[in-house]
């Protein structure tokens, strides 16, 4: 099952992240892991939560743009050399990465063009998906 | 005078001979009403060997001085008036952000030909006594107001005279009222489009059915998103307080140009440099004579609007000549390292981007003695994509699309949602920090 991102469109402004930070606090939404990405005047935060649609439509009334989408979210081990597990098995049936983050410290978020073939794969090389 | 498809068939279609000479006979006593009555142009038709008893020939009307606004100011504020307070019943006056404001007056007799030209640009756009009409045209100082309000009366509909702003009880009001026409600022129905968005309100269910907007030049494009939007029949209506207010032309049905009422006014294009009367179909800047006008006649003023004349019959019938949507003021013209800029190209570009809203904002500055121009777009949920590359990629074929059309590099910035300012009035679309204007 992919997991839903939230992402969100933000200048680069001093205090922006904090209030998308503030807006998930006071509805207490816990934050299971985050990245951004950032271009010249603007960038793009990524976001894992518990409740998205709620962090979605908190958002979106406070003024931000925002988007859902899926990723695949992998669970590993903490140890040396699990990333590497997973990136091999994706390398080998070619399938580029778009971006990839760690969320809770154990999983990874990453996305690719075809989410189904890619976790399909991902099963049979025993990743295990959460 | 109902039932078919003209207010006034017989002025609306008349033959072009009879249309000079009932302009030469209106114009005659137009130039000696301003003689006698008003100083200035006294001084100007002697200074210019003008004899106003002997104007025989409309051509002739080259030879006339022009009027400015800097004339208006300076005649602050009844300077020239042609008749007595005691027979103005009506005062409008621009804001005069950038000086003295201008202000004109209106006789009886000037108010109800006003009221008529209205209800004959409502009766050509489709509306007829039985429709509902939301004026949102701010009322007071400003003609849009009260000029839509007394036509739209004249004609018999049911006006509502709800003036701007309040956005979301204009929207109530339009569903419960079931208003059939929308009179507004071009960039307002735009507005009013986003807020009933955000409402969950649902246009293509409305009654609304036309709109006449005006007070501001906009695109064809701005046209297509404010008819896809809001479901209507979107009609550009012209006009300047100087010269009367909204009503000097108007579209009809066909959306083909706008036709100039030529029974009261006298139009020319002229080139804005060398002020020289242009051929029939050339761009340059509208002028306009008063041919009627009692109270506030103005012989060949400069609008400082661009556009060109049509002078083919129109589909509808009406043989009165079309002005082209105006493209820009000479006043708006930006320049940009020795560039000439229009507002309306960068706008025009923005909207054949694929899902813009018009929600930007051009900002002029001058950096080391160089000229900087950045255009401020927001980036709407239609345009926002999950991947950076996707808004880089929209941002650079915005650029590029720019730099095709205007010539010079113009930077965009993508803005997060409202931080653009909203106008409930006349859009402001440029901050020229050369000026001192601040955002």
């Amino acid at each position: 099952m992919p997991v839903k991102q939230l992402t969100v469109f933000l200048e680069n402004k001093a205090g922006r992240l904090a209030e998308v930070a503030k807006i998930l606090k006071d509805k207490n939404i816990n934050l299971q892991g985050f990245s951004t990405t950032e271009a010249r005047d603007y960038g793009i935060l990524r976001l894992v939560v518990s409740d998205t649609e709620l962090a979605r439509q908190s958002l979106k009334e406070a003024g931000f743009t925002t988007h859902i989408a899926d990723a695949i979210c992998v669970k590993v081990e903490d140890k040396p050399g699990e990333l590497f597990k997973v990136l091999d098995v994706l390398a080998k049936e070619g399938i580029n990465i778009d971006y990839i983050y760690v969320i809770a410290g154990t999983r990874l978020v990453l996305s690719v063009q075809d989410i189904q073939k890619a976790e399909e794969i991902l099963k049979k090389n025993n990743v295990l998906l959460c | 005078m109902n039932g078919g498809i003209y207010w006034e068939q017989e002025v609306e279609t008349i033959n072009k001979d009879k249309l000079r000479l009932l302009q030469l006979e209106r114009l005659k006593n137009t130039l000696i009403n301003v003689y006698e009555n008003v100083e200035f142009y006294k001084k100007k038709f002697d200074e210019g060997g003008i004899n106003p008893y002997k104007f025989n020939n409309i051509d002739e009307i080259q030879k006339l001085p022009f009027t400015t606004k800097e004339d208006l100011r300076d005649n602050y504020p009844f300077g020239l008036f042609a008749k007595p307070l005691d027979s103005i019943v009506r005062i409008h006056s621009s804001s005069g952000t950038t000086g003295n404001p201008t202000v004109v007056g209106y006789t009886q007799k000037d108010i109800s030909i006003w009221a008529n030209l209205i209800a004959r640009d409502l009766y050509s756009a489709g509306v007829r006594s039985n429709d509902v009409i939301q004026n949102s045209y701010g009322y007071g100082l400003f003609t849009g107001g009260l000029g839509i309000h007394y036509g739209a009366e004249k004609l018999g509909a049911t006006v509502i005279p709800v003036s701007g702003g309040v956005t979301e009880r204009q929207i109530k009001i339009m569903v419960d009222f079931k208003s059939t026409v929308l009179c507004c600022t071009p960039s307002y129905a735009l507005y009013i489009a986003e807020v009933g968005k955000d409402l969950n309100v649902d246009f293509e269910k409305l009654a609304l059915r036309v709109g006449l907007f005006g007070a501001e030049p906009w695109t064809e494009e701005m046209r297509r998103e404010i008819e896809s939007r809001l479901f209507i029949d979107a009609i550009d209506i012209y006009g300047l307080s100087e010269i009367i207010g909204p009503g000097v032309s108007c579209e009809c049905i066909y959306k083909s140009g706008l036709h100039v009422a030529e029974d009261h006014f006298y139009v020319e294009i002229i080139d804005p440099i060398t002020k020289k009367q242009l051929p029939t179909g050339s761009q340059g800047e509208l002028v306009f004579t008063s041919l009627t006008k009692e109270a506030f006649p103005l012989i060949r003023y400069r609008t400082r609007d661009l556009s060109s004349l049509n002078a083919d019959v129109c589909k509808c019938g009406r043989t009165h000549v079309r002005m082209r949507k105006p493209m820009g003021r000479t006043d708006d013209m930006l320049i940009i390292r020795g560039v000439n800029v229009f507002p309306s190209q960068i706008e025009e570009v923005l909207m054949q981007v694929k899902e813009v809203e018009p929600h930007y904002l051009i900002v002029v500055d001058r950096v080391n003695y160089l000229d900087t121009i950045e255009l401020w777009v927001e980036v709407s949920e239609d345009v926002f994509a999950e991947k950076i590359n996707d808004l880089e990629m929209f941002e650079k074929t915005i650029e590029s699309k720019l730099y095709a059309v205007t010539g010079i590099n113009i930077d965009v910035k993508l803005k997060e949602p409202k931080t653009i300012k909203r106008s409930e009035g006349k859009a402001k679309r440029v901050v020229d920090k050369r000026k001192g204007e601040t955002i």
